[in-house]
């Protein structure tokens, strides 16, 4: 047949077209507008006032941020050099960023909170990498009482005894671990205990006087600033994770008394607002203490947004275990795990992986609630902004205060959002 | 081949209560008990005991003593000589107010920006964005203060709307005028008003009592008709006309019930330095609104987002298969069963709205923890008495909205056998 057509044919192509560009509409920038911004009368609008909403936040900004003043030590001179035109007046944060960073904090000690800083960064890097060399969890197992020691200064016996519960009361637990194992247990809880209440203090009292190390004593009332919500948001965010582990293991306990005891104080801590806790440790703990004792505001306020944050990670927790499948426990049973054995190495690990998301929530709330303490006269950064709007220097002022304000806190937030899509992203096993 | 086991004695040994499984949850749970007992009854001791020190007993008697302080946003007749229990109310029916009109708008702001931000146009998305970003990592107490600084500082004082060439100027045709001392709107008003109904603590109005009964009334007989309409679609296979019909029922009654009633508005007018007449909004009250419209609306968007994400795309494709155009889709597949994972959070995040209310402490709006947790408690002295209570209306707050929220929840659950 081919002959035939061959013959009949007076052309034929024997190669092929080489291949056309595709119409420019199609390709590249052209192409990406067309089907993201004006595919349609609707994705048009959108664009349209999109385009008009960056627009109007330039034309209104820019202005404002080109014309920036870093150096003037008042409002009237950030008005005289600028002249009625439209700027920004940062020389309030350059004259008084150690105040929203440090509150009163005497001066010559910023070393201590910096070096706190610093230090803490290398406390936290092998909990949060696990690339650091594991070592150097001892070191962030002992930072509490470094940190404790260099923030509030005195001497630094009494934070090392306190911290040298735990090694007695681990002491303890191997001693007695030749008698019983429930002795063991019972005596690693009661002999810290001991420790704590009779012994560290004394002891602390006659190691300072014999070798006496110490810094310059801080009181918390001078604790301000950036520096205070980080010491709360930190404390916080350490302590509340193993309480509301605790509680959500609660919650889910067959012991119905344990149970109920523990469903009560979730719920009755996420049915009031952190203020009204606030407010308690404030106003009211001194009703609930032995007569004569006080102690520190940021002490309470530390247990306070330990437990309401505990409480909301308790449910989170909660969430993360009722997303495992029920094979998993029965697993545990049959393979003849305790339970403490079954939570730590089958059920806690899976549970905490699926609610990485909402733990870090958790946190980044926590942090930001800090900022409540502004209520009960702490004077955290917002705090701290309304006494430099008070002086006469800087009366009139606030765009720049709060604009600053934010912008540490979105690092901080933004921060720790990023790092658990990370942490999510590495410890993601399931391939979908 | 008889291979029985001897069974073990079952008399009971005391160290059974720690060694045997079954009863080792007993000891615990006695043990627990015990301590919680114990470390209760010393915080009660100690209260006791300091009261005593101090001189004071526990007593909610004040809550029927003289107030003496004024209320400036009220809902129910309050003067200062009205007692600390309608002081009470008055904190909490504005706490109330401000939370429900603030969930409302989040929820509107949150469903528009989280669907915009799984839009694919590019700017869109973006600006979405950068919205949810910049309200979640920002504290709330922040935006508060800001939107409090721009409603206070930024917006014109009452006398730039004087003279002949006023430097502001007022909205819709004189009817809003925005203003550094608050925001003033027409006022309705009833020339044959139906008089006040007394219910105690305080009085009610009768006019809207019967405007929302009608309004009930309305959207019942509505749903009745879209009843019907569907029973007989279900039978003939035709759906009856009806959009004329649900027009005259739900909007004729309120209609003839506002003009029998003589409803009008008043309009604020410029007296002096001030405005005066009509209705009006502080400005404390418009700053915590539309900084829990937009912060918690972030977070809205991002649940939004989740449960929208959360529906497999298999779910579109088959509605498309089944020839169902976008919107239908929309309505009848996805969202349905989008609801079901934004429901959830969506009732914690209403409760986060009721607590952040408590938050209004920074701009001086009377809720309930300053009338209340406030100048009640600061007057009366009574610390304990005053928090106990406030913590448990809070506590009954929350309780209510997750209830009515978990009931709604339930019904829109999928049911599985």
């Amino acid at each position: 047949m081919s002959d035939t057509h061959s013959n009949t044919a007076a052309y034929v192509r024997d190669t092929m077209l080489p291949q056309k560009a595709p119409p420019s509409s199609q390709v590249g920038a052209v192409r990406w507008v067309r089907e993201n911004l004006f595919s349609g009368p609707l994705n048009t609008t959108l664009t349209v006032l999109g385009v008009l909403a960056v627009y109007y936040l330039v034309a209104n900004m820019g202005p404002w941020l080109r014309n920036s003043i870093w150096n003037a030590n008042s409002l009237s001179e950030c008005r005289e050099i600028l002249a009625g035109a439209s700027g920004a007046c940062w020389g309030v944060i350059k004259d008084r960023w150690h105040q929203l960073l440090f509150g009163f904090y005497p001066q010559d000690a910023y070393w201590r909170p910096v070096l706190t800083f610093v230090l803490m960064i290398v406390a936290a890097a092998p909990i949060l990498f696990e690339q650091v060399p594991r070592k150097l969890l001892w070191f962030s197992a002992i930072f509490p009482g470094v940190a404790f020691f260099i923030l509030w200064g005195g001497s630094v016996w009494f934070p090392v005894f306190v911290m040298m519960g735990f090694v007695v009361g681990y002491a303890a637990y191997i001693a007695l671990q030749r008698v019983s194992g429930l002795v063991a247990t019972i005596g690693a809880l009661a002999v810290p205990v001991i420790w704590w209440v009779f012994l560290a203090g004394p002891i602390g009292d006659l190691f300072a006087t014999i070798i006496p190390i110490e810094l310059p004593h801080i009181a918390s009332d001078e604790f301000g600033g950036f520096m205070i919500s980080i010491i709360i948001g930190v404390t916080g965010i350490a302590l509340s994770l193993p309480l509301g582990i605790l509680l959500a293991l609660g919650r889910q306990s067959d012991m119905p008394l344990v149970k109920w005891i523990c469903v009560g104080f979730i719920e009755f801590i996420r049915g009031v607002p952190l203020i009204t806790l606030l407010f308690t440790a404030s106003l009211l703990l001194n009703y609930f203490l032995p007569p004569g004792t006080s102690f520190d505001i940021v002490l309470r306020v530390i247990i306070m947004v330990t437990l309401f944050a505990a409480a909301y990670m308790a449910e989170v927790v909660r969430g993360g275990f009722a997303a495992l499948p029920r094979g998993q426990y029965e697993a545990a049973d049959s393979l003849g795990l305790d339970y403490w054995k079954a939570q730590r190495l089958i059920l806690l690990p899976q549970a905490l992986k699926i609610s990485i998301p909402g733990i870090v929530n958790t946190f980044i709330g926590l942090f930001k609630d800090t900022t409540l303490v502004v209520f009960i006269g702490i004077l955290d950064p917002i705090g701290l902004s309304t006494a430099i709007r008070a002086d006469s220097d800087w009366n009139g002022l606030f765009w720049e205060l709060y604009a600053f304000i934010a912008l540490c806190f979105f690092i901080f937030c933004y921060g720790m959002s990023r790092y658990s899509q990370y942490l999510e992203g590495k410890l993601k096993t399931d391939h979908r | 081949m008889a291979m029985t086991s001897d069974t073990p004695s079952s008399s009971f040994r005391l160290s059974m209560l720690i060694y045997d499984t079954r009863y080792r949850s007993i000891t615990i749970q006695i043990v627990f008990l015990f301590l919680i007992t114990m470390g209760f009854w010393w915080l009660v001791d100690n209260t006791l005991v300091n009261l005593a020190e101090k001189g004071k007993d526990i007593d909610f008697s004040f809550l029927g003593a003289r107030a003496g302080y004024d209320i400036n946003q009220r809902l129910v007749d309050y003067s200062s000589d009205s007692i600390h229990a309608t002081a009470w109310l008055v904190g909490l029916l504005n706490t109330i107010v401000l939370a429900v009109v603030a969930c409302i708008s989040a929820t509107v702001i949150g469903v528009i920006a989280g669907v915009l931000r799984l839009s694919n146009n590019w700017i869109v998305s973006k600006l979405m964005s950068i919205y949810v970003e910049m309200f979640r990592n920002v504290p709330l107490l922040l935006w508060i203060i800001v939107f409090f600084a721009v409603l206070t500082e930024v917006t014109p004082a009452p006398n730039a709307f004087r003279g002949e060439n006023p430097t502001a100027s007022m909205l819709f045709g004189d009817a809003v005028a925005i203003t550094n001392r608050g925001t003033y709107l027409p006022a309705p008003l009833f020339d044959r008003s139906l008089g006040q109904i007394d219910i105690g603590v305080a009085h009610l109005s009768s006019n809207y009592l019967v405007i929302l009964a009608v309004i009930i009334g309305s959207i019942m007989g509505y749903r009745a008709l879209q009843r019907r309409a569907t029973v007989v679609q279900e039978a003939t296979g035709l759906r009856p006309t009806t959009w004329w019909k649900s027009a005259l029922i739900l909007i004729a009654p309120i209609v003839v019930v506002l003009m029998a009633m003589g409803f009008h508005l008043e309009y604020a007018t410029l007296q002096g330095f001030n405005f005066s007449g009509g209705g009006y909004i502080r400005n404390s009250y418009i700053a915590m609104w539309l900084a829990l419209t937009f912060y918690t609306g972030a977070f809205i968007a991002e649940n939004v987002r989740a449960g929208i994400l959360a529906i497999s795309s298999g779910q579109s494709e088959a509605a498309f298969a089944l020839g169902l155009r976008p919107n239908r889709t929309m309505n009848l597949v996805i969202l349905p069963q989008a609801l079901r994972v934004i429901i959830p959070p969506l009732i914690s995040q209403y409760l986060n709205i009721t607590k952040n209310t408590s938050l209004a402490l920074a701009v001086g709006y009377m809720d309930l923890r300053a009338t209340l947790g406030g100048i009640t408690l600061n007057q009366t002295g009574r610390e304990l008495e005053c928090m106990m209570l406030l913590m448990l209306t809070y506590l009954v707050l929350s309780l209510m909205i997750s209830g009515a929220m978990n009931i709604y929840n339930n019904s829109v659950k999928l049911k599985e056998r």
